[in-house]
């Protein structure tokens, strides 16, 4: 293979980690760009620096988005690199594959770029890291033939994810998996032509355990919850006190709000249902025991993002309690979703994540001028100050 | 011409059929031992799902492995985790036991659930960024290899989210983490002017700095950048590929702890800096490596059952977490950028 040293990277493939280097080593037997990846990265160590430039304007016809174009700064030293682009590649929900799938993929980038690929890049797309521009077209014709899209780069809504949902898991309070796939389809034009101030994600998480990290990482968080009382089942608590669970110490004592009591001879649980704020610990807990309750649906949450610009902000609720459960459902959201979005084109700076914008002109305007209704739901509690925007119909002419 | 538009591979020709017939009719689950899952339905029927860790920058050659062994244990169905682990799903419960020994010969670490180290979320980094402060890959793999045990076992107090994200863009959105590793410059971006005036948008180049530090130069068709108000996010080299920022001798790591996103038992919270910067030592980063072991270990020795890495930290106070880990607290850990006072103590009720 490469006659070059690469002692640092050898260095990384001891240990009992699975090593990214040994997989850039297997790539670099059938292809050239990826041995000189491998030589590439050794060369950032030795100078403890990164080696590649800004990207250009790379895409596939139709689309605006989807490419993203990616050159090395050092291109007479790895002339394989001088064009290394990514694209993203939409992934199915929760991220469920056949392998019939997952080998045509293969065979499509075997074809076309350097045999590496991310399962899955950070926002959820399948990335297909590494080809020359020339392949760009022919690799998206190939993957369309097969009936796989592109995802979004650029300011653009992002591609949605979603976790498993009710395709294993118990505590799903709406159809995650649905929701994305039809929410993403209604925006494919969104998806695939950026034309906002900047990106925009959407993530589904069935319940408050968020395991999509949606309130961190989404601009629209949407969250499975329900209205009324968890259902507990007080033989499976007997169970679980029978096999020495110490359901006082590890249930009720961490329930945040108190709202658990455990009866210590009749071993029954039991809950204050109005002073449950459905953080899901008791479930967790006791999976056979506590179940969430029967009026299910999910919190809307908006604005969520990391550090770049304005520091990171976690989504906050804009609708405590909609219902997710059929295309009427989806309707109301998508409803709500196009005026948030207007309002956003119309007031957004460039490069201005959602929420940077409703901070920058405030939560009061932000809902006067989508239409939301503002409920105690969505403060931890309310303002300090008496400083208020009164709007022209509130004050006696 | 190629079809535009036709969205995302649909999800209900994916499903193993053990999970299209119990769809939303599963009870509870358990964990038989770590990375197996345990999904029993109403109906009865046991799904097994057996958890891998991938290093996430794979070859075609890794992709039709794990494709093999779907093909022989799952009947062809497998999935990813949003924590970028393998999940081969076992519908025949005789061929779990089989398809581990298969995995762990092949080398698959099996683990990541419950009270376990799971599988670090990352970015690029030097592998394929334009902007890093840090390797991602790199780094990634030099911390799971040190901490490997908690991987596949659950010994830990509860579970422990690791991200990494190679500077502040933060694609790996490891902010809201129980322990995040994140790539810091620490000097003023250099500006290339010609670079600046071939081709950057002075007024968004300007727009993109968060404190106001760089304004426009309209004598050079430039920029000036007011050196005491930058705080090397990288924002401006992201916007323009003249305001060069990586420097090889001071970029390096922050360590932030504390952070989740589950609502269970306390908000979901962000990560907070307890080390301002570790340097840039490939290819283990040794410094990084041990700092996040002396974290995690302290957290083991002191933290309760079933308490995230924040919660007990929480629990104890800061100030004792500085004394227990031995971390040295220094000016850096005390907010100057914008919504610091929030986190300025304003009680009398403190630890020592």
């Amino acid at each position: 293979m490469t006659e070059k040293k690469t002692p640092q990277m050898d260095e990384l493939e001891n240990g009992k980690w699975p090593s990214f280097v040994t997989e850039i080593k297997k790539a670099a037997v059938k292809n050239p760009a990826a041995e000189e990846l491998l030589q590439l990265l050794e060369k950032s160590y030795e100078d403890k620096i990164g080696h590649w430039k800004h990207g250009g304007i790379v895409g596939v016809r139709g689309y605006g988005g989807g490419v993203i174009g990616r050159y090395t700064d050092v291109p007479e030293e790895f002339p394989h690199l001088a064009e290394f682009h990514t694209m993203r590649l939409s992934a199915p929900s929760a991220w469920f594959y056949n392998t019939k799938t997952l080998r045509r993929i293969c065979d499509i980038w075997e074809k076309h770029g350097s045999g590496l690929t991310n399962f899955h890049g950070s926002t959820g797309d399948i990335i297909m890291l590494g080809m020359n521009t020339e392949h760009i077209q022919p690799a998206f014709d190939d993957f369309s033939e097969a009936g796989i899209d592109l995802g979004g780069s650029g300011s653009c809504l992002r591609s949605p994810s979603c976790c498993v949902g009710p395709a294993r898991c118990q505590n799903a309070c709406y159809d995650t998996l649905e929701a994305c796939y039809n929410i993403t389809n209604e925006y494919q034009d969104e998806l695939h032509r950026p034309m906002w101030p900047y990106k925009f994600k959407f993530k589904f998480s069935g319940c408050a355990n968020d395991c999509t990290a949606s309130i961190a990482r989404s601009d629209c968080s949407v969250i499975g919850t329900w209205r009324d009382s968890i259902i507990i089942d007080q033989e499976a608590v007997k169970q679980y006190a029978a096999e020495g669970m110490n359901i006082q110490e590890r249930v009720c004592d961490k329930c945040p709000t108190r709202a658990l009591k455990f009866n210590h001879d009749t071993k029954e649980l039991a809950v204050i249902a109005e002073d449950c704020s459905r953080c899901m610990h008791c479930i967790n807990v006791m999976p056979k025991a506590v179940k969430p309750g029967k009026e299910k649906g999910a919190t809307i949450l908006l604005g969520g993002k990391s550090t770049i610009v304005q520091s990171a902000f976690m989504s906050w609720v804009i609708v405590p309690f909609m219902k997710m459960e059929n295309e009427d459902d989806y309707a109301e959201f998508k409803d709500m979703m196009a005026r948030i979005w207007e309002w956003w084109d119309e007031n957004g700076k460039t490069r201005e994540r959602i929420g940077e914008t409703v901070y920058r002109l405030g939560m009061g305007r932000f809902l006067r001028e989508v239409g939301l209704p503002p409920v105690p739901q969505m403060v931890f509690r309310p303002r300090a100050n008496p400083y208020v925007f009164w709007q022209k119909d509130e004050i006696i002419e | 011409m190629a079809k535009l538009d036709q969205g995302p591979i649909n999800y209900k020709d994916m499903l193993p059929p053990i999970i299209a017939e119990n769809y939303g009719q599963w009870q509870y689950h358990e964990i038989p031992r770590p990375g197996l899952l345990k999904h029993v339905a109403e109906s009865g029927a046991e799904l097994y799902s057996v958890r891998v860790g991938s290093p996430r920058l794979v070859s075609l050659d890794f992709v039709r492995e794990i494709c093999d062994i779907a093909d022989t244990f799952c009947d062809g169905y497998l999935r990813f985790t949003s924590r970028n682990n393998v999940e081969f799903l076992v519908s025949d419960p005789t061929k779990v036991e089989p398809l581990i020994a298969e995995l762990e010969a092949k080398g698959f670490p099996v683990g990541g659930t419950g009270a376990a180290l799971g599988n670090i979320v990352h970015t690029q980094g030097w592998v394929h960024c334009h902007t890093p402060a840090t390797d991602a890959s790199g780094v990634v793999k030099a911390v799971m290899d040190d901490l490997f045990e908690y991987f596949g076992s659950m010994k830990l107090p509860s579970k422990l989210r690791v991200g990494l994200a190679c500077c502040l863009n933060m694609c790996g959105a490891a902010h809201c983490s129980d322990l995040a590793i994140v790539g810091v410059h620490r000097t003023v971006p250099r500006i290339n002017h010609e670079k600046i005036r071939k081709g950057t948008e002075i007024p968004s180049l300007v727009a993109s700095c968060p404190t106001g530090a760089i304004r426009p130069d309209p004598k050079n068709k430039s920029v000036i950048v007011h050196e005491e108000k930058c705080m090397y996010c990288g924002n401006c080299y992201t916007m323009a590929p003249g305001m060069e920022i990586m420097d090889a001798k001071n970029d390096g790591c922050a360590i932030l702890v504390g952070g989740k996103v589950s609502n269970a038992r306390t908000n979901p919270s962000f990560s907070r800096m307890v080390i301002p910067f570790l340097p840039n030592n490939p290819p283990r980063w040794p410094e990084v490596t041990a700092a996040v072991r002396n974290i995690v270990e302290t957290w083991i020795v002191n933290g309760r059952k079933g308490e995230r890495l924040g919660e007990w930290i929480e629990r104890i106070g800061w100030e004792k977490f500085f004394t227990l880990t031995g971390i040295p607290f220094s000016d850096k850990l005390i907010d100057d950028y914008i919504f610091s006072r929030e986190t300025f103590r304003t009680s009398a009720t403190f630890k020592y």
